[in-house]
C-alpha cells in the first residue's frame, strides 16, 4: 500500500475499523489505557477552578496567532535569528525533508537522534532520511517500541498505546540487543531503554526535534516531555534541527503561563510533566553550537483560510480527544490511516491534505458527533462542528445525494409529508402484523437497511402516526 | 507570598516521587552532607554557595567558571567543562539551587544562573539534589513566568524524577534523566 | 400556558407515543398544547450527513411553521439542539420546559417499575440537561431509578454513523446494552428516540434486557405499564 503522506488515509475508515475491531487484545489494551488516562485527566482538571477561563483564553490566543500568522512568523524569525539560530522555510513535506537531509549531510553525520515530534512524522522525515542513508533513532520510549516493532504509531501522545507490557517485553527480548529481563514491570522495561539508548545519546552529533510552542516575542522554543530523552537531544549533540509547524507560535512569552497549565493536565493527566525545556537560540557553553529552525507550512496556511475549519490549527497535540472518543477507543489509531488519529485527526488530516486525497473523505464520518472531544479540548476546538462542516463541503456518494434530495423534497411540503407517512404506514402493515409477536421490530432488511439490521432490529412505521392521532383526538 | 506556598510546593513535589527534606538554614549543611554521603563524586556548578559545599565529605567535580565569579572552593581544582562521560560515571550526584519553584505543580525551574550551571549537569548524573528556599516559591506557572529574571536563558522545568507514561499509560519513574531527585526545602 | 409541540419527523412516523405522552403530561398540568401542521423535519439529519442546502430549507420551514409561538417543546434532545443552533425559535426540551419554565418536578405520574436512564450525548453535552430528566423521574410514584454504569458514553447511534460505520457502532451499542442489562432494570429510558431506536434495536437481541422507553411516556403514565 503506497501513500502520499503519513497523514492521508489509505483505506476507508469503516473497512480499517472493521479489521481492527477484530483484534480482541488491541481492544482490551486500548480500553484499559484510555480509561486510565481519562480518569487521571478528570482528577487533575477538577483541581483547577478557573479551567474554563483558561480554555477560553488559550483559544483566543491561538485564534490571534492564526489571524496574524505571517506577521508573527516574521517576528519569531527575527528574534530567533538574533539569538543565533538559522531559520529555514518549508512550504511542504518534500521541502522540509530536503532541508533537514541537507543539514544532516553538512554535519557529515550518518545518524540522528530524535525527540518525538508529530511534525516530523507528518512529513515522513524518518523515511526520507533513511532513503538518504541516514539512520534516524527515535528516543522516546513509545516511539522506540513502534520503531523496534516496524509498526506505525496509533496515538499522538502514546504511539505504542496498542501494546501492553507483556507484548513490549517480548518485543524487547526479540529486538533490543542485550535485553534479558524476565519481568514485564514498566520500570524494568523503562530501565532497559535507558541502558540501550545512553551510549547513543553520548555519541550523537545531530538531533532533530519538533516544538510544542514557539514564542514570537523572544524566539524561544518549548519542548514538553517526560523521560529526559528530549533534554539529552537538546543538550548533547552539537547540532540541533527543530522542525516546527507554523501554527505552534504563541505571541508572547507570558502566554506560556496558560498553555503550560493546560497541556500536561490534558495530555498525561499530570499537574506538570517531568521536564519542560525552554531555549532561545544558541547559548555559548550550554547545549548545541548550531540551531536550525525549519518552519513547516504543509497545508497550514490553506487551512487558515477556512473560517470554520481553521480552529483545528489551535490544536496543541495533547490527545485528550483521543482518550475520550468512543470511536477511537474501539477502532484504535491505525484505522484513521494517519499519524493524526482520533477526532482531531478526523478534522486535521483531510484539511491538511484535502478530502480528495486517498480515503480522507471517510474520516469526517468516523464520529457519532457525541461531543466528548469538544468537552475536553484545552483550546476549545469545536470538533463536531468542524466534522459537520467537512461533511458538508466534502465529496459524497451519488446514491446518498439522491436519497437526501428526495427526502427533503418530501419533507418540505406538508401534503407530501403526510402522504409519505401514510404510504409508509400502509406499506409496512403486513410487516407489523408479522413482527407483532416479537415487539413489532424488524430483524432483517434488504440493503441499504441491512447495515442497520445486521447488528440491531429496525423499528417499523407506527400503525397510527402522531399527526393522525392528533387529528383524531384534537381536531374532531 | 502566601505562607502556605512552600508547604504546598513540598507536598506536590512529593506527589511525583521527589524525595522531600525540610530544614532550617542552619541545618542545611548537615542535610546535604547526609544526602550526598553515598555519592562517588558530587558535581558542583559555578556560583554555588560555599556553605552548601563545606560539609561535603565526598570528592567534588567543579564545572567551568562561574558567571557570578569564581567558584572559590579550595576543596578541589576547578575543571573547565566536565564532559558527558565524566557526568555519566557511576555514583555521580549533582547539587544545585534553582531560579524559581512552583507550588501548584511541585516544579523546580533552573535557568542556568549561579548555582545551577549548564543544563547537562542536572541531566546525565543519576541523582540530583536541589535546594529550594521558601522565598523562591511562587504560586503557579504564570507567576513563575513573571518571576524569571531573563526568559531567554536556557530554562529547565523539573517536576519529579525522569518518568514515562508510555506503557499502559501508567507513570513509572526513572528513564533517561536522574532517577532520583531530592529536594531540600529551606525554611 | 400555550405550548406548541414540535414532535419531530422520527416520532411522527415511528414513535408517536413520545409525542402523545408529551401532550398528555402538559394537558394534565393544565396547559394548552398546539400542533402546527406544517412541521416536518428540523434539518438535523441532512446537516449532520453533509447536506447543508436542504438542511437550511428545512430549518427555515420549521421556523415558519412555528412563527408566533412563544414556547415550543420537543421530546427530542438532538432536534432541540439543532433548532437552537440554527434558528431563533424559543424551543425547549421537555425536561427544560417542565423544570425551568413551568417550575414543576412532580408531574403526577405513577410508574411502579425499575428504570435506568441513559443521558443522550446531545442532552448531556450540548443542551446540558444535567440531572433534569432524572429529577422528574425520581418524583414519579413507584419508580425505582437505578444508575446506569458508564452512562456518559455514547450509544453509537450518531445518525448515519450507525450505517456508515456499522461495526464500530455495533461495538459501542454492545457495551451500552451490557451496562443497561447489568442494572437489572425493567426499562431503559432516554430523552431521544433516535438513540433509543438504536439501543432498543440491539436490546431486542439481548435476553433479559430492559425495555427501551422514552421518558415522556413514563411521565405520562398513571399506573403499571401494560
Amino acid at each position: 500500500m503506497s501513500r502520499e503522506l503519513p497523514i492521508v488515509a489509505g483505506e476507508a475508515f469503516a473497512e480499517a475499523a472493521r479489521r481492527e475491531l477484530g483484534d480482541a487484545q488491541l481492544r482490551a489494551n486500548l480500553g484499559r489505557a484510555t480509561r486510565t488516562i481519562r480518569d487521571k485527566r478528570a482528577r487533575v482538571v477538577a483541581e483547577v477552578p478557573d479551567w474554563e477561563a483558561l480554555r477560553d483564553r488559550a483559544a483566543a490566543v491561538k485564534d490571534d496567532v492564526i489571524a496574524r500568522l505571517p506577521k508573527l512568523l516574521t517576528q519569531f524569525e527575527q528574534a530567533v535569528t538574533a539569538a543565533g539560530a538559522t531559520v529555514h522555510h518549508a512550504r511542504d513535506a518534500a521541502q522540509a525533508n530536503a532541508i533537514v537531509t541537507e543539514l544532516v549531510r553538512a554535519e557529515q553525520a550518518d545518524q540522528v537522534v530524535k525527540i518525538k515530534s508529530m511534525a516530523t512524522q507528518e512529513i515522513g522525515l524518518n523515511e526520507a532520511l533513511e532513503a538518504a542513508g541516514i539512520t534516524p533513532i527515535e528516543t522516546d520510549l513509545a516511539e522506540l517500541i513502534v520503531q523496534l516493532a516496524d509498526d506505525t504509531p496509533s496515538h499522538i501522545l502514546v504511539p505504542a498505546i496498542h501494546y501492553n507490557r507483556s507484548q513490549i517485553r517480548e518485543l524487547f527480548a526479540r529486538r533490543m540487543p542485550g535485553f534479558t529481563a524476565a519481568s514485564d514491570e514498566p520500570a524494568v522495561l523503562a530501565g532497559a531503554a535507558r541502558e540501550y539508548l545512553r551510549r547513543t545519546f553520548l555519541a550523537a552529533k545531530v538531533a532533530v526535534c519538533g516544538a510544542n510552542f514557539a514564542v514570537a516575542e523572544t524566539g524561544s522554543l518549548v519542548i514538553v516531555e517526560s523521560e529526559g530523552n528530549g533534554r539529552m537531544c537538546l543538550t548533547l549533540p552539537e547540532t540541533l534541527i527543530a522542525v516546527v509547524g507554523v501554527e505552534k507560535l504563541l505571541p508572547r512569552f507570558a502566554d506560556l503561563g496558560d498553555f503550560l497549565r493546560l497541556l500536561p493536565r490534558s495530555s498525561t493527566g499530570e499537574r506538570m510533566n517531568p521536564y519542560t525545556s525552554i531555549f532561545t537560540g544558541v547559548t555559548p557553553g550550554d547545549g548545541p553550537r548550531r540551531l536550525h529552525v525549519v518552519l513547516l507550512d504543509n497545508g497550514r496556511t490553506t487551512v487558515a483560510q477556512d473560517p470554520v475549519g481553521r480552529a483545528a490549527l489551535r490544536c496543541i497535540r495533547c490527545s485528550a480527544c483521543l482518550n475520550v472518543c468512543p470511536v477511537y477507543e474501539r477502532a484504535g489509531g491505525h484505522a484513521y490511516g494517519s499519524v493524526y488519529p482520533g477526532p482531531i485527526g478526523a478534522i486535521l488530516s483531510p484539511q491538511l491534505t484535502g478530502q480528495d486525497a486517498g480515503f480522507n473523505r471517510t474520516l469526517p464520518y468516523a464520529s457519532t458527533l457525541c461531543g466528548a472531544c469538544y468537552d475536553v479540548c484545552p483550546v476549545k476546538i469545536n470538533i463536531p462542528e468542524i466534522l459537520i462542516h467537512l461533511r458538508q463541503t466534502g465529496p459524497k456518494p451519488a446514491a446518498e445525494r439522491a436519497a437526501m434530495a428526495s427526502l427533503s423534497w418530501v419533507m418540505r411540503d406538508r401534503r407530501r409529508w403526510r402522504l409519505a407517512l401514510r404510504a409508509a404506514r400502509t406499506g409496512s402493515a403486513p410487516l407489523r402484523a408479522l413482527t407483532r409477536r416479537r415487539g413489532g421490530t424488524l430483524h432483517r432488511a434488504p440493503w441499504p437497511l441491512s447495515a442497520w439490521t445486521r447488528h440491531r432490529d429496525a423499528p417499523l412505521p407506527a400503525a397510527e402516526t402522531f399527526r393522525d392521532w392528533w387529528r383524531r383526538t384534537h381536531e374532531s | 507570598m502566601s505562607p502556605d506556598l512552600p508547604l504546598l510546593f513540598a507536598e506536590r513535589a512529593g506527589d511525583y516521587r521527589a524525595g522531600i527534606h525540610h530544614c532550617t538554614a542552619a541545618e542545611l549543611r548537615e542535610v546535604l552532607a547526609r544526602l550526598l554521603s553515598a555519592a562517588s563524586r558530587v558535581v558542583i556548578p559555578p556560583g554555588l554557595p560555599q556553605e552548601w559545599i563545606d560539609g561535603l565529605t565526598v570528592p567534588l567535580l567543579l564545572d567551568g567558571a562561574s558567571p557570578a565569579g569564581p567558584a572559590g572552593s579550595g576543596a578541589a581544582a576547578p575543571i573547565t567543562g566536565l564532559t558527558a562521560a565524566d557526568l555519566d560515571a557511576p555514583g555521580v550526584s549533582v547539587l544545585t539551587g534553582c531560579a524559581v519553584a512552583i507550588a501548584e505543580t511541585g516544579t523546580i525551574v533552573l535557568d542556568a544562573g549561579a548555582g545551577q550551571g549548564r543544563r547537562l549537569l542536572t541531566l546525565v548524573p543519576d541523582h540530583h539534589v536541589c535546594v529550594v528556599r521558601d522565598a523562591q516559591v511562587v504560586a503557579d506557572v504564570p507567576d513563575m513566568i513573571t518571576a524569571l529574571p531573563d526568559p531567554t536563558r536556557p530554562l529547565t522545568m523539573i517536576s519529579g524524577p525522569s518518568a514515562t507514561s508510555d506503557i499502559e499509560l501508567n507513570r513509572v519513574e526513572g528513564v533517561h534523566g536522574p532517577r532520583r531527585l531530592d529536594i531540600v526545602c529551606v525554611h | 400556558m400555550r405550548i406548541a409541540l414540535f414532535v419531530t419527523c422520527l416520532n411522527d412516523a415511528l414513535f408517536p407515543r413520545a409525542g402523545i405522552a408529551t401532550v398528555t403530561v402538559l394537558e394534565r398540568l393544565g396547559h394548552t398544547v398546539s400542533f402546527p401542521q406544517a412541521q416536518s423535519c428540523c434539518g438535523q439529519m441532512h446537516a449532520n450527513t453533509g447536506y447543508a442546502a436542504p438542511a437550511r430549507t428545512l430549518e427555515r420551514l420549521t421556523e415558519q411553521a412555528f412563527a408566533g409561538h412563544d414556547v415550543i417543546v420537543s421530546p427530542s434532545g438532538s432536534c432541540v439542539a439543532h433548532l437552537r443552533a440554527h434558528t431563533s425559535l424559543p424551543v425547549y426540551e421537555l425536561s427544560e420546559l417542565l423544570i425551568d419554565v413551568l417550575g414543576v418536578t412532580d408531574v403526577g405520574a405513577t410508574f411502579p417499575h425499575r428504570v435506568t436512564y441513559h443521558p443522550t450525548c446531545h442532552g448531556l453535552r450540548v443542551l446540558r440537561l444535567a440531572d433534569r430528566p432524572e429529577t422528574l423521574l425520581r418524583a414519579v410514584r413507584g419508580l425505582e431509578l437505578i444508575d446506569l454504569p458508564e452512562a456518559d458514553q455514547c450509544c453509537g447511534f450518531g445518525g448515519t454513523f450507525a450505517l456508515k460505520n456499522s461495526d464500530v457502532s455495533a461495538a459501542m451499542v454492545t457495551d451500552k446494552c451490557r451496562n443497561a442489562t447489568a442494572t437489572g432494570a425493567d426499562y431503559l429510558a432516554a430523552a431521544d428516540n433516535s438513540c433509543l431506536s438504536h439501543i432498543g434495536g440491539a436490546l431486542a437481541r439481548h435476553p433479559a434486557a430492559p425495555t427501551p422507553i422514552h421518558y415522556a411516556e413514563i411521565l405520562a403514565s398513571t399506573g403499571p405499564a401494560s
